[in-house]
């Protein structure tokens, strides 16, 4: 069992689908039970993962090898170092909370659940593929059971939302696959023998231009998916037309995948082109206009969840900050920034879907008020915000400050622009408080709103206290990413 | 016997508990009573028992290390105590417990009374964590916190849109100064590799006066210092967050979170020793603000509204003596200035409280008294703001003026010099429009404060009396005891020594023109008459100007608000959706286009050549398929036939 441990954690959810798709689609109550059982277990698991996890050791860990197509050279390679450990984790910790946040889904509820058990499996298949081909495979295996998320049960858009987001994430990451078969060949022609697998494509010495070329290749894919400005535009429409637990999944972990592929493919297996300075000045420039342009844009949303979708483009741009800035404690910032939008983005879509079932009504301006009538629901929603606001002892800040210390170390300019991201951070969050929560209740319809059930207590209660914890002691964060984070500027900065 | 210094992180958990308990475990009132104040009471216990150990030590210093919290700069879970932060933590430990108690009178009737305490001793945690933490880092974390309790206690009355409001814009602009410190911070890390106070100032010493970065580092200090102890032009926040209860305007408003800026940068002086410009321009936006807010003071009508320009106006002094280097001198108005501007604050939140609410000046009179002991404490406060001398406020400000005069900044001292008129006059006014005059509302009706509410202006009005005491001049010749205060934060000495004929001058010249102040506003409101018709008219352009507070807030709404914000905000709106989401779109709308060209090219050109193709096969097919009859004699004939025909070959052809 020991040696199998990762592939347990991948595949517990896609073993709990097999066993769900056998039961009657009546039996709601158990379905629901189930899927949440499937993935609480495979949080238990990814923990036993975290319990044989080491933070001194190099390289990755716990991996598995066996060969899959061998005529093609692939393989099917999984194993975890620092950075990936922490997103399964946050992978694991998020699918039960969206699974428990989606018990008032009715309508073809096994469908649903059934998807659910799918996306996580795809999602953890991502952070723990060493493969190329897996990697592709799962990247792109993530956005089928997310079309029929938001196509089925979404909003009224959904359709069109559902498509967009589907074909524009696929173009690039087909785009990408065009970047991984370029190294394939690479590789063939170098070494002689077909390999996807990261490790074996690490030893590529490729000329500047063809590393180049497959940098921009695999751009396209993560920066899609991140998104970064200006590919930004499928995400509001998805967060706004997606079902709760389909926004939360969205944001707090499909998100991460394109920032993880910078991390695990472009940074260590293009290095030069990575670390190039015309390259490393676009990057960094998007990243900044990301950062200002999605809080300026927040600052004038009308809808609670297209503000928070905008507000993402936003904290998203401090990940691709500190990936190139390049250094050590930039990288660990990005990890650590991805890791806290995940738990704080993740808590604020929460609370809107709760509101959405409640009032049905997406406006912000439908709101007002609604601390006098649901005190608990403004405190957690109080918490979920400064957290978002980057509020020192809140996780925010960690991630936010590091990233900031990452690229002042590259220039102080961009810097003081992240700076100002944060100043507009938090008018955009205090404003949406402040029309949603305080001032006279407007709507007489928000006079008499029930307050959070002890369902969604529970179901918001282990990010807050998340947002806590790492707000005030991040350290083992730290040093879990450190490790990981030291290899990869050797590889960027020394090849 | 347990040493309290070694368990100094008790004093700001007191206050963290307390606050837990309020707001999680959410106490009935009565309990609450008991454990809000009772918190801080230990809280400034064990400091005055820590700080007393304090003083017995050699060193003057105690830091203890608790654990990490950003190992990537240095920033740990770390306390620091030496004489500076000594004097903080006694002055809002102290200042504290006694706005504790008025708020158990004050807030007696209101429905949030256990958030509201919970908000308070939250308040105080994060305060405490500010002026004991032993790196910039956490100093930073305390400093953002408690610009977080300021923001629920302005908003504490979330029902009005106004105190919603006041509390986010007080956040928001709070974090624009705290923009600037975040990346004095860095700026600070990248050349110390640490933000740790003594590794930091170790590698600033090392750098040597005039270093460019130095500047660059106390001017982006003094932004964040700016910010939160609203000095021009960040100063915009503090008189809307009047909008909070009267007893957090006197804790958090005017005599603790507002002076952190001073804190701050007495904490990093070693800067502002070491760069002559960063200190220079703190100097002059200090007596800037000092004079500017004065002016703004004079008009107003709100009571609190005049004590916030006043407390703006005071910070104002504080930053004039940093920027001549006495920092001491500094701490030492925001000392006494923490006793009588609380006891202001205080006393008109129970005349507030007397009128139900009531905080135009116009509306009041004659209340002294029905209202007694808010009237004399109150006069206390007063006359200890104006500079009269034996109360606090005289001994701090006129060291400030001293320390000005001594500079050689002529124009620094002079504009201090007139501010103190104005103090006087705008103090006088308020007295007399409060409490003196023609009666406004039904005397019989108004009644004194409940106890828990005037023992704390009794307590804070002796204070304000005495607490100046611990600074008397240098050219007195005092004993050591009355100069106490200076030889325990700079036994160094240094700073302004003069002759003391010049002392007894400059005290006389100050003291004079204070009392102008007060004369000037006894005659313009000491009499039936008000203020002489001529002078009012010829003043009216300038009182319009002062009425709108400069414009300040109107061009703010207008640039930041309006034209950045709102304007920029919309401009990047629309064109995320008419110009990136709509080229996404087109892309999709041209790739459904071209599918449409690919089908109608495929059904008709592609497929129809296939068809052409497929039909002419068709054609060719018919004769063959004349033999495909179907019938088994058919087939039979055939393979007969077939059968001869092969046999016949074997045969014969071979």
């Amino acid at each position: 069992m020991r040696e199998h441990l990762l592939s347990l954690t991948l595949f517990l959810p896609l073993a709990g689908l097999l066993v769900l798709l056998l039961m009657q689609g009546a039996q709601v109550r158990a379905i629901r039970v189930w899927a949440l059982a499937v993935s609480l277990a495979t949080f238990l698991v990814s923990l036993v993962v975290l319990s044989r996890f080491s933070s001194t050791a190099t390289g990755f860990q716990l991996v598995e090898r066996a060969p899959w197509i061998p005529t093609l050279g692939v393989q099917y390679a999984i194993g975890v170092d620092g950075i990936s450990m922490l997103l399964v984790l946050l992978t694991t910790v998020i699918c039960p909370i969206a699974l428990l946040a989606s018990w008032n889904v009715t309508t073809n509820v096994k469908a649903f659940h059934a998807l659910f058990l799918l996306i996580e499996t795809a999602t953890l298949g991502v952070f723990l593929s060493l493969d190329g081909f897996l990697f592709y495979l799962f990247f792109d295996l993530v956005l089928i059971p997310m079309y029929f998320v938001i196509a089925l049960w979404g909003g009224p858009r959904r359709l069109h939302a559902a498509l967009k987001f589907f074909l524009y994430t696929l173009c690039g990451s087909v785009l990408m696959l065009l970047g991984l078969i370029g190294l394939y060949f690479a590789h063939i022609r170098q070494f002689g023998f077909p390999s996807f697998e990261i490790t074996e494509l690490m030893k590529l010495t490729l000329p500047l231009a063809t590393q180049q070329w497959i940098f921009w290749a695999l751009f396209a894919g993560f920066a899609i998916k991140i998104p970064m400005f200006p590919f930004h535009t499928w995400l509001p429409d998805a967060h706004v037309e997606a079902p709760t637990a389909g926004s939360v999944v969205l944001a707090s972990l499909l998100l991460k995948l394109g920032t993880y592929g910078f991390l695990r493919f472009s940074l260590p297996l293009v290095p030069q082109a990575s670390s190039d300075l015309t390259v490393v000045r676009i990057l960094l420039t998007l990243s900044i206009i990301g950062i200002l342009y999605g809080a300026l844009v927040s600052l004038m949303q009308r809808e609670w969840k297209r503000l928070i979708a905008y507000s993402s483009v936003s904290h998203m741009g401090f990940c691709t900050l500190g990936i190139f800035a390049l250094n050590p404690i930039g990288l660990a910032g990005s990890v650590l920034q991805q890791v806290n939008h995940g738990i704080s983005t993740g808590l604020l879509f929460l609370l809107a879907g709760m509101m959405y079932d409640r009032r049905g009504a997406r406006e912000i301006s439908a709101y007002g008020g609604l601390a006098a009538s649901m005190p608990r629901f403004a405190f957690i929603f109080g918490v979920a915000v400064f957290s978002s606001a980057g509020l020192p002892l809140l996780n925010g800040f960690v991630g936010e400050f590091a990233v900031l210390q990452g690229a002042f170390e590259v220039s102080r300019t961009w810097a003081a622009f992240g700076v100002v991201g944060l100043v507009l951070a938090a008018a955009y969050l205090l404003w949406l408080y402040q029309r949603t929560m305080l001032g006279p209740i407007t709507h007489e319809e928000n006079r008499n709103l029930p307050d959070l059930t002890t369902r969604e207590t529970f179901v918001l209660l282990p990010l807050v206290a998340l947002a806590f914890g790492i707000g005030l002691y991040p350290k083992p964060l730290f040093d879990m990413v450190q490790k990981p984070v030291a290899e990869l500027v050797e590889r960027v900065h020394h090849k | 016997m347990v040493s309290a210094l070694h368990l100094l992180w008790l004093v700001p958990l007191f206050p963290l508990a307390g606050a837990a308990f309020a707001l999680v475990a959410r106490p009935s009132k009565r309990v609450i009573t008991i454990v809000a104040p009772g918190a801080i009471l230990l809280a400034f216990l064990w400091s005055a028992a820590s700080v007393w150990q304090l003083a017995a030590l050699p060193s003057r210093s105690v830091e203890l290390l608790l654990g990490t919290w950003l190992p990537n700069i240095g920033a740990d879970w770390g306390l620091f105590l030496d004489p500076l932060s000594s004097i903080m933590i006694l002055t809002v430990t102290g200042i504290a417990f006694l706005v504790h108690v008025y708020s158990v009178g004050y807030m007696a009737h209101d429905d949030g009374f256990v958030r509201y305490f919970g908000y308070l001793n939250l308040f105080v945690f994060f305060m405490l964590l500010l002026v004991l933490a032993n790196n910039y880092g956490l100093l930073f974390a305390g400093w953002e916190g408690v610009g977080l309790a300021s923001y629920l206690l302005i908003g504490f009355d979330y029902r009005r849109s106004g105190a919603a409001g006041a509390g986010m814009k007080a956040f928001v602009v709070n974090r624009a100064g705290d923009a600037g410190l975040l990346l004095g911070l860095l700026l600070l890390w990248s050349v110390a590799g640490t933000v740790r106070f003594a590794e930091a100032n170790a590698a600033i010493a090392h750098l040597g006066s005039g270093a460019g970065i130095i500047t660059a580092i106390a001017i982006l200090f003094f932004v964040g210092a700016a910010g939160k102890s609203a000095q021009f032009p960040l100063h915009v926040w503090l008189p809307d967050a009047m909008e909070g209860p009267a007893p957090v305007s006197a804790l958090i408003h005017a005599a603790t979170m507002v002076t952190a800026g001073v804190y701050l940068l007495a904490r990093a002086h070693l800067l502002f020793d070491l760069s002559p410009y960063a200190s220079s321009t703190i100097a002059a936006i200090g007596a800037f603000t000092a004079i500017f807010a004065a002016t703004i003071a004079l008009v107003q009508t709100d009571i609190k509204r005049i004590l916030a320009y006043s407390t703006v106006s005071q910070l104002g002094y504080m930053f004039l003596a940093l920027g001549t280097g006495a920092w001491w001198v500094a701490v030492f108005h925001l000392f006494t200035h923490a006793f009588f501007k609380a006891l202001l604050f205080l006393g008109a939140g129970s005349v507030i409280h007397a009128l139900h609410g009531e905080q135009d000046i116009r509306k009041m009179g004659a209340l002294k008294n029905a209202l007694p002991i808010t009237h004399w404490t109150m006069f206390v406060g007063a006359v200890a703001l104006s500079g009269i001398p034996g109360l606090a406020g005289f001994f701090s400000k006129d060291a400030i003026l001293a320390q000005a005069f001594n500079s050689g900044a002529t124009l620094l001292y002079v504009t201090g010099l007139v501010t103190t008129g104005l103090t006087a006059f705008y103090m006088w006014r308020l007295m007399h429009l409060t409490f003196y005059g023609e009666p406004c509302v039904e005397l019989p009706a108004v009644h004194e404060s409940p106890k828990t509410m005037t023992i704390p202006l009794i307590a804070l009005a002796v204070g304000s009396s005495l607490a100046g005491w611990v600074g008397v001049p240098k050219g007195w010749n005092a004993p050591a005891v009355f100069r106490w205060f200076e030889l325990w934060l700079h036994p160094e000495g240094g700073g302004a020594s003069r002759a003391a004929g010049m002392e007894w001058i400059l005290t006389g010249i100050s003291v004079a023109v204070a009392l102008i102040g007060i004369s000037i506003a006894r005659y313009f409101y000491g009499h039936k008459g008000g203020v002489p018709h001529t002078f009012a008219q010829l003043v009216r352009p300038l009182q319009g100007v002062l009425e709108e507070e400069w414009y300040v807030d109107s061009i703010y709404n207008r640039v930041f608000v309006h034209a950045f914000a709102r304007g920029g905000g919309r401009f990047l709106n629309a064109f995320d959706t008419r110009v990136i989401d709509r080229g996404v779109n087109a892309a999709g709308a041209a790739t459904r286009l071209s599918g449409q060209v690919s089908a109608w090219w495929d059904r008709w050109v592609i497929d129809g050549f296939v068809g052409v193709f497929a039909y002419s096969f068709k054609l060719a097919s018919y004769p063959v398929r004349l033999l495909q009859t179907g019938q088994v004699q058919t087939y039979a004939l055939f393979i007969a036939v077939g059968v001869v025909a092969f046999v016949s070959f074997l045969a014969f052809v071979r």
